[in-house]
């Protein structure tokens, strides 16, 4: 009922071809960007800032962007974290380069880095497929994490090693290091992760989302339609990079404050490619849902049997946690591959059409 | 009836230009395995040109010479006038070179209305930038090109399953979904491998005529490979026969079937 679609008629391609040609789904976005612009940021504490708002919204964008390489162009990557670390260490060293920067434009500009290396580990995807591929971008997972450590000239010398992120300013308004306030960084990344998801869903939905999906699909026949399987795959580890490298920036500057290079090791790789998995290789919006569900269930095991008056100390949390995280994907790679968006889709078709079954 | 430098008219009257793609004396060898031996023909604007022979002839292969997904060991390929240098099968298609294939290679992933959009990737030109905002360049494209995408899912009756993914249809759709990808690239010459491969007749029938449809309404010259004997000989206007690699007969439906080569060949011969 709440979803007919009946009486909602296309008269031109532009509108048959929108984003949202369902009215409802308009709607259902509407207010979830006005939960997210407004209602979040009026009622939200301090510790749901810190432990679910900004690291969701991170932890999406990280997703979004191996979804881009992984679930659209086909090319598995096990290298997200380390292409993260790129972004991160760029955007630090642009900062302490050039404090005159606009914190917002450095983070902006770090993808480009990542984008840079991306495609430079992307290179042997024009060889090699599927798993083999997966070992290839593991050598960049090692490879970089271990320059992070090497290279003293990217953590400015630091005795300890790590970046710390310096207090930096943008209008007068502290929005990083230790000055910021946690609701101006929870709008900065949701700026920036409005606008890339904007712009990814632009991507997708357009002439290049048809290449990477031809290429991820039948590769053989998408060269032999006129698409460039080197270009293909090539732009997709480009922008797919440059989203992580941006989710990577803020990760550290705007949610962290600091990193070591350990940080970026494989198990957040592997994070984000099960956020990437449980929300559903090849949506958008899946990656939201896979964030919510990897971030938010620790919070939730941590705090619900709390509230209830039952105790569970924290070390069985964390094991809790692995464990119920660990049955979801095997759960979801054995009924539902594409994950909860397809859920979503499936609940969704069921609701237009009902009361009836058909 | 076949008259080298002006093209010729057919029994229904249709008029055949000239030569648009020759193949000069190829050879494809893969490693000590001669697939094709020394095979030369042409295709004219216009006709429905079949290459037909026993399995193993290499017709598959001869195909694939021609959409560049092999490069020839030897010979030459001459394309509009011109000889073909050795180029990537995406520069073979963007030159008006589509195919269908023997077994149906569609994008599983995608709906009917993005696969043939596919076919239209040739044409679209909009950056990056356009496509990131989804303005100018890269929206007025999308437009246009359903445009003809639509003409040809029309053409074709698909329309009702424009927004199904392409997985959840039955074999005898698909084939026509791949032939509407490869129309909605609007090429020049159009090769089917094989396209009745699979169909009962009622399947069959209508993919006949799809043929002659595409063939009569936008002009495309057709080269196609096939089993069945009886729609070869119906649909195409001259017909190449090969065994083992080589070219044993090449001519009007009539000629071929009269020749004594193809006859030995598809019968056997006795020794």
């Amino acid at each position: 009922m709440l979803y007919r679609t009946a009486g909602q008629y296309k008269t031109s391609y532009a509108s048959d071809q929108a984003v949202f040609p369902v009215r409802q789904d308009a709607i259902l976005l509407g207010i979830i960007l006005l939960l997210a612009w407004v209602i979040f940021p009026l009622t939200a504490s301090e510790f749901t800032f810190q432990t679910l708002l900004i690291p969701i919204l991170i932890y999406s964008l990280a997703a979004l962007g191996l979804n881009v390489l992984t679930g659209y162009a086909g090319q598995l990557s096990l290298g997200t974290a380390a292409f993260m670390g790129v972004g991160a260490y760029a955007c630090y060293k642009m900062v302490t380069l050039m404090p005159w920067l606009n914190p917002l434009v450095a983070i902006l500009l770090s993808g480009a880095f990542s984008a840079g290396i991306g495609v430079a580990f992307g290179i042997p995807s024009l060889r090699i497929k599927g798993f083999y591929l997966a070992i290839a971008t593991l050598a960049a997972q090692f490879f970089l994490v271990w320059l992070f450590e090497k290279w003293g000239w990217l953590y400015n010398y630091n005795s300890s090693g790590a970046i710390q992120v310096p207090n930096l300013t943008m209008f007068g308004v502290y929005v990083a290091g230790p000055q910021a306030s946690t609701i101006v960084q929870y709008y900065v990344v949701l700026v920036v992760v409005s606008l890339l998801t904007w712009v990814t869903i632009n991507l997708t939905r357009g002439t290049l989302g048809r290449t990477w999906k031809a290429t991820r699909d039948m590769d053989f026949a998408a060269e032999l339609i006129g698409i460039n399987l080197m270009r293909s795959k090539l732009t997709a580890f480009a922008i797919s990079s440059y989203i992580v490298g941006v989710a990577g920036a803020l990760f550290v500057f705007m949610w962290r404050g600091a990193a070591e290079p350990n940080l970026f090791d494989i198990p957040l790789s592997f994070r984000i490619l099960f956020i990437a998995i449980i929300g559903g290789l090849g949506s958008i919006m899946g990656n939201y849902l896979g964030a919510i569900l990897i971030v938010g269930l620790p919070v939730m095991l941590n705090t619900v049997p709390e509230a209830l008056g039952i105790h569970i100390d924290s070390a069985t949390v964390e094991h809790l946690n692995i464990m119920i995280v660990g049955s979801l994907i095997i759960f979801f790679l054995i009924i539902e591959p594409h994950g909860l968006a397809r859920l979503w889709a499936l609940i969704r078709e069921k609701l237009v059409i009902w009361p009836f079954p058909h | 009836m076949t008259d080298q430098a002006e093209g010729y008219t057919t029994a229904d009257g249709r008029k055949i230009g000239g030569v648009v793609m020759e193949m000069k004396n190829i050879t494809l060898r893969f490693g000590g395995v001669v697939a094709i031996h020394n095979i030369s023909f042409d295709i004219r604007e216009g006709e429905i040109r079949a290459i037909i022979g026993p399995n193993g002839a290499g017709k598959s292969s001869m195909l694939n010479v021609i959409s560049g997904f092999y490069t020839p060991s030897e010979g030459e390929v001459w394309y509009k006038g011109a000889k073909r240098p050795p180029m990537k099968p995406y520069e073979v298609a963007r030159q008006g070179v589509a195919r269908t294939f023997q077994n149906i290679a569609l994008f599983e992933g995608m709906s009917v209305l993005d696969n043939v959009m596919t076919g239209r990737l040739t044409h679209m030109k909009a950056g990056i930038l356009p496509q990131m905002i989804w303005k100018g360049r890269a929206e007025a494209e999308e437009t246009e090109n359903r445009i003809i995408a639509e003409r040809v899912i029309d053409f074709l009756e698909i329309q009702h399953i424009r927004k199904t993914p392409v997985a959840r249809l039955p074999y005898g759709l698909k084939k026509r979904v791949e032939l509407a990808r490869a129309l909605a690239a609007e090429p020049t010459i159009l090769l089917l491998d094989e396209p009745m491969a699979g169909m009962n007749v009622e399947e069959k029938e209508d993919m006949c005529r799809f043929i002659l449809d595409v063939n009569d309404e936008f002009g495309t010259t057709i080269a196609l490979i096939e089993h069945d004997m009886g729609v070869v000989m119906d649909l195409s206007d001259r017909v190449v026969v090969m065994d083992y690699g080589k070219k044993i007969g090449d001519g009007s439906p009539d000629e071929v079937r009269n020749n004594q080569d193809v006859i030995d060949a598809y019968l056997g011969v006795q020794h």
